[in-house]
């Protein structure tokens, strides 16, 4: 009985969440519909929708996993850059654009899945600082590969050159006539076609969140718990740590080349360095900031940190130091021990129960 | 010759590294903790040397002493506000932290100095010729301050009651304070020696690369640190050598390969190194028990 209670227990957590995502995007639809949203709050759909889908799969590898990776916007950038060439070079072939979409969404995936299974074997064999510090190293080494791309596409298929001397440019491509230019080296991708919709970032959260709930209870997100929480015990009964670990590392890299895909196909040009340290930061951040491994909080702290400052804008130079005198703030609040205390006295129906250590 | 002024350029180079790299060790082997602000020290130091320079029209020399005493100030209140309050955290809430610090600083700087780059005015110009090789005074004092700096830090660390308290803290922080060590201040005085010398490797950096941006420390910062795992973290030595080799390795890749490629290059050799010895050139690679 006890084990069918906790089963319900997940089934409400997990429907919670998929009814919080559910009614924001009825709400957000109506009000766009009805035209209470400002053009630069439309402008902020999709991104949100990519940031959020962005921090769950972070929360993947970081709550999930335990490994703290540093390069996730890396795998974005693969599948931002993969999925524009995807979507513009199939342009004449499927017209319809939400087929397009869907497939761009689908070929950027599985180009960052694939990086991801590249870098994960090196990657996961180290530990703690060493593997952040690797995973750095990769989301820096992807921005530069990337800016040294340059794409074109023409009736006899797709032509790839890489500019490593800074002497080649968009004419060595020898496009038949009629051909097109996809992505210009440093200038990065321009003239794409924005397909993107708000829709579709919402379908591409619910299968995210479909993916990861499911994954987490599964048999795999199991033994990838025990993983996390105790590594020699988890490999002494048995388990092979190295393949779940790989199994998360790639599924959470492909839903961030899914995330990427969406975000290239919302923008007429997009440069690589786009998806810089900072980028990789700015997605930990809110991972931290709404909980490690609760994918809920992922959701609800990734809409508000990224709306905000898009949202403060009238305080202009201000408004980036606000949102770190912020961040240090919360942090500092709710990991001090005295002004947990503090708290601790003024609120005490808010005391944490024993079971809630791991969330 | 070619050759040549690569290399010593390289070796000037990686002495930067070095100096911000050492910062980055002793923070990490006491503290172990991720000091993501580190390199927005090195900015500060590098803008609050030039506003002496350029604003109060004092000579290099001064400029260079205050940009060292105002950092070293910064440093202490930085890890007095916001790493302090924190020593019980985990290392997320840390490293999160001393992003919200690095925010802070860049965002201060653009405040203060606007977003148009300064040009800053080399401490010390002109160079040095050896039959058809040039060297410019900067590289040279570049190298020379590196040595001081590890050669002092060695002693520091091995011969003065501060340092040996350092050595302790960083081995094992309990038995530490059972032999009566502050650990606290121990930390306190890192953190404060640390940005001292990022604010000289500021001065330095930007004495040979002048454009100065509130951003003008992150890539040296995220480089700087790439030297200090390279040598194996925590070790003086180690960020000395895995500095000189990142500086040199960048400069040969820019002046051979690709200059696109430089940096991806310098992470290349990162990774290869990690997987060959995980713990860095000069760690420590220690046993997990069970």
């Amino acid at each position: 009985m006890k084990k069918l209670s906790s089963i319900k227990g997940t089934t409400k957590k997990n429907g919670f969440t998929y009814a919080l995502v559910i009614v924001a995007f009825a709400v957000v639809s109506l009000l766009n519909a009805n035209g209470v949203l400002s053009r630069s709050a439309q402008g902020l759909l999709v991104p949100a929708c990519c940031y959020i889908v962005m921090a769950l799969s972070l929360n993947l590898t970081v709550g999930v996993l335990g490994d703290l990776s540093l390069g996730h916007a890396g795998f974005m950038s693969v599948g931002a850059f993969s999925g524009i060439v995807a979507s513009m070079s199939l342009a004449d072939a499927i017209p319809n654009t939400v087929v397009r979409m869907a497939l761009a969404i689908v070929v950027g995936a599985l180009f960052a899945a694939v990086a991801g299974f590249l870098i994960g074997i090196p990657v996961l064999r180290l530990r703690g600082d060493y593997l952040a510090i690797v995973t750095l190293a990769f989301g820096e080494i992807i921005k530069d590969i990337i800016t040294c791309l340059i794409v074109g596409h023409d009736k006899n298929g797709i032509h790839i050159l890489f500019n490593v001397k800074g002497n080649k440019s968009v004419a060595d491509l020898n496009l038949a006539e009629g051909g097109q230019v996809i992505i210009k080296g440093a200038q990065g991708a321009t003239g794409t076609q924005t397909i993107a919709t708000f829709t579709a970032g919402f379908v591409l959260i619910i299968i995210t969140l479909f993916i990861i709930l499911n994954l987490v209870n599964s048999r795999t997100g199991r033994a990838v718990l025990a993983v996390r929480d105790n590594r020699i015990a988890a490999e002494s009964v048995g388990i092979n740590v190295t393949k779940y670990k790989m199994i998360v590392f790639v599924i959470s890299s492909a839903l961030a080349g899914a995330a990427g895909a969406l975000y290239g196909m919302n923008y007429s040009s997009l440069v690589a360095s786009k998806f810089d340290f900072n980028t990789s930061i700015l997605v930990l951040v809110f991972v931290v900031l709404g909980g490690l491994g609760n994918m809920t909080g992922s959701i609800i702290a990734a809409t508000i940190l990224y709306v905000l400052p898009e949202a403060l804008r009238e305080f202009s130079d201000y408004r980036m130091l606000i949102y770190a005198i912020v961040l240090i703030l919360v942090m500092v609040a709710t990991n001090d021990p005295k002004i947990k205390a503090l708290f601790g006295k003024i609120l005490p129906h808010r005391k944490k129960k024993g079971g809630a250590v791991n969330e | 010759m070619e050759f040549l002024s690569y290399l010593i350029n390289g070796i000037s180079l990686g002495s930067v590294y070095a100096i911000i790299a050492l910062g980055y060790t002793m923070v990490y082997g006491i503290a172990k903790m991720l000091n993501f602000a580190h390199g927005d020290v090195i900015m500060v130091g590098g803008y609050i040397s030039f506003s002496v320079m350029s604003y109060l029209n004092l000579p290099g020399w001064l400029s260079v002493i205050i940009s060292v005493v105002v950092c070293t100030i910064l440093g202490i209140v930085i890890e007095g506000l916001a790493y302090k309050p924190l020593r019980t955290a985990g290392s997320l809430a840390v490293l999160i932290t001393a992003i919200g610090v690095s925010y802070f600083l860049q965002n201060a700087a653009l405040l203060i100095w606007g977003a148009t780059p300064k040009v800053y005015r080399s401490l010390v110009s002109g160079t040095m010729k050896i039959g058809s090789l040039s060297i410019s005074y900067i590289s040279i004092i570049t190298i020379i301050t590196c040595l001081i700096v590890m050669v002092g830090l060695t002693l520091f660390t091995s011969k003065s009651k501060t340092g040996k308290a350092m050595r302790a803290c960083s081995e094992d922080k309990g038995a530490a304070q059972l032999m009566g060590i502050n650990v606290n201040r121990t930390i306190s005085i890192t953190f404060a020696i640390g940005s001292a010398l990022a604010a000289i490797a500021g001065v330095l950096l930007c004495s040979a690369y002048p454009t100065l941006t509130p951003t003008t420390g992150a890539m040296p910062g995220i480089k700087a640190f790439t030297a200090a795992v390279f040598g194996g973290i925590g070790s003086i030595p180690g960020a000395l050598i895995g500095g000189l080799l990142l500086g040199i390795i960048e400069l040969f890749a820019k002046a051979y390969i690709s200059t696109q490629l430089s940096n991806s290059i310098v992470f290349a050799v990162l990774i290869i190194v990690l997987l060959v010895r995980p713990a860095g050139l000069l760690g420590k690679n220690v046993q997990e028990k069970v």
